[in-house]
């Protein structure tokens, strides 16, 4: 039987009209629950962090060369009253929100838009935030011919150099070369109950086990978790959620991420520009290093 | 009763130098569909000579092709350590020692220094034939080495690309590998120091999304497969199918998103020429 093949697997029972179970796998898996929990549509979304962190927002549009993305949003705002850039992508709740703001997905003019708000803020000395909840590239026609590759590519070398104080935090589902894009940053942080992975669970399973399916075990077996990806020191922080996770208390998770915040960009603003770009160098020279000589 | 079975049907041979062998002498051109005499596709660089098809190519004969002889291997030594302790349906680590074992190498990467043409270089060049060329921590590490000689001795960097993106089996350390090497380049590009990407068939997913695209020039050889998404990927969440030729190097040349398609044969010359460019003002 061949698996469904471009949607996650549907949540309606196959053939037999039984209900719906968890498999057991699914159950015991402490990294899918994780994940549908870092997708949780109840989950404050980028924006609702960001509207309850910062003050003042003022959005800047357009990547100057061919569109606007809607599934990224670049903002002039106030952090306790110091003048900011925050940069997200946006997701939708609603079907007609999903399909304007593609899901979350932003295409390459959104990176490009991201770019360009990014060197304002760096021209005028402004700290950066990102905020990260996407589930990966967008695969589209669109995306492919107008570049997809090169302008997350030029985000990576161009973030890794901005002179201006940058902390990225992945909220939701931090996924591959997308999320990557905004998170090349002094500080990369990630909440207790976001996941960040090279590859979805979906498809990690439809290409390791041709059995998209298999979604539960691709999950622990990419070990996506904070905490796994902590161990491997491929982000800097993870923020606290409140029990049972961000969505039962939006307003304490955003005090819990607003200290966070709060705490790494005072230490990034006591280093001198030098120093922090020799550190922000040295941190991606010697990111995960998992080989013997 | 048996009078039609004969007792003695052995024909032997026996003599074994007289034997013809001729498995392994011909090939088929996936281009032209035609049969070719091996050595001839050898000793064009694996280009068909009938229909130009470029054939894939190890890392090694890449090397020896375009640079100059008395180079020098180096890099050879890391091995990946299995972070996630991975298994699929296969372990990781069972992956890796019959890659290792196919290949002849510690992993799916080759960094040399020598001469192209005129110039000293630093080459890094990809094996697809080791787990589909993909980037894990050894790929990545590697070729952040090749961008710190370049860096120390200001040799221009030339990566050739062959690779369908990060090594899943290494989890989010793979994708990190995108960032460490992209802030390299950033720190060659400071420095003014030239860096040439080649792209090769196939060239995607992360490193396309990374260094693969952050060239000062961007090459790529004729047909090659080239994109961030795969194309099954997005046949199958558009559902319609793509058209001919999408994805392919001369798609990415007419969309602007490369600096020129080069032959093979014509690579080495090319890309002389083009450091001649580059570092003739300094």
């Amino acid at each position: 039987m061949t698996p469904p093949t471009t949607q996650p697997p549907s949540d309606q029972p196959e053939g037999k009209a039984e209900p719906k179970h968890t498999s057991a796998a699914e159950a015991q898996s402490n990294a899918w629950l994780k994940t549908e929990l870092a997708r949780n549509a109840q989950r404050p979304y980028p924006m609702d962090f960001i509207r309850m962190v910062f003050t003042d927002l003022s959005e800047i549009h357009g990547d100057r060369n061919f569109a606007d993305d809607p599934a990224m949003q670049c903002s002039m705002a106030r952090f306790h009253g110091e003048e900011v850039l925050v940069i997200s992508n946006v997701k939708g709740r609603t079907t007609k929100d999903n399909v304007k703001f593609n899901f979350g997905l932003p295409n390459p003019e959104g990176y490009r838009k991201a770019l360009r708000v990014m060197k304002i803020a760096e021209k005028f000395g402004r700290p950066i935030f990102t905020f990260i909840d996407l589930l990966g590239a967008n695969p589209g026609l669109g995306a492919e011919e107008r570049g997809q590759g090169e302008a997350i590519a030029r985000n990576l070398l161009e973030m890794s150099r901005l002179a201006v104080p940058t902390i990225a935090t992945v909220t939701g589902e931090g996924g591959s070369g997308g999320a990557l894009a905004l998170a090349v940053a002094d500080r990369v942080l990630m909440l207790e109950n976001a996941v960040y992975s090279v590859i979805s669970p979906e498809g990690c399973a439809s290409i390791m086990w041709r059995d998209a399916s298999k979604r539960a075990m691709a999950a622990e077996a990419l070990k996506t978790t904070s905490e796994d990806v902590m161990t491997m020191g491929c982000v800097d922080d993870v923020v606290p959620e409140p029990p049972g996770g961000a969505h039962l208390d939006p307003d304490a998770a955003a005090r819990m991420l607003d200290e966070k915040l709060t705490w790494h960009l005072n230490e990034l603003k006591a280093m001198s520009t030098e120093a922090r770009l020799a550190a922000r160098r040295e941190k991606f020279r010697n990111i995960a290093q998992f080989f013997t000589v | 009763m048996a009078w039609f079975k004969r007792q003695d049907n052995e024909i032997e041979n026996s003599s074994p130098e007289k034997r013809v062998r001729t498995e392994g002498l011909w090939v088929k051109c996936e281009g032209c569909d035609q049969y070719i005499f091996k050595a001839d596709l050898d000793n064009n660089q694996q280009v068909c000579p009938k229909c130009g098809q470029h054939h894939k190519i190890d890392a090694r004969c890449r090397v020896a092709n375009l640079l100059e002889p008395g180079y020098e291997l180096v890099d050879l030594e890391l091995k990946s350590t299995d972070p996630l302790n991975f298994y699929d349906v296969k372990s990781y680590k069972s992956r890796l020692a019959k890659a290792q074992q196919a290949t002849g190498l510690n992993d799916a990467i080759v960094n040399a220094v020598g001469r192209l043409g005129t110039h000293d270089v630093v080459l890094s060049v990809m094996e697809y034939a080791f787990i589909g060329g993909s980037m894990g921590s050894v790929v990545g590490e590697t070729i952040a080495r090749a961008v710190d000689r370049s860096l120390e001795s200001r040799r221009p960097l030339i990566i050739i690309s062959a690779s369908g993106g990060a090594r899943m089996m290494e989890g989010i350390a793979s994708l990190m590998q995108l960032a460490k090497i992209s802030s390299g380049l950033a720190q060659l590009d400071d420095a003014g120091v030239p860096y040439i990407s080649v792209l090769t068939d196939p060239t995607t997913g992360g490193v396309t999304a990374s260094f693969a695209m952050l060239g000062d020039l961007n090459i790529a050889e004729p047909g090659a497969l080239i994109g961030f998404a795969g194309p099954r990927v997005i046949e199958q969440t558009i559902r319609q199918k793509l058209p001919e030729g999408f994805q392919r190097s001369e798609f990415l040349l007419e969309h602007g998103m490369l600096d020129a398609v080069v032959p093979r044969q014509e690579l080495k010359p090319y890309i002389d020429r083009a450091l001649s460019f580059m570092t003739a003002a300094t």
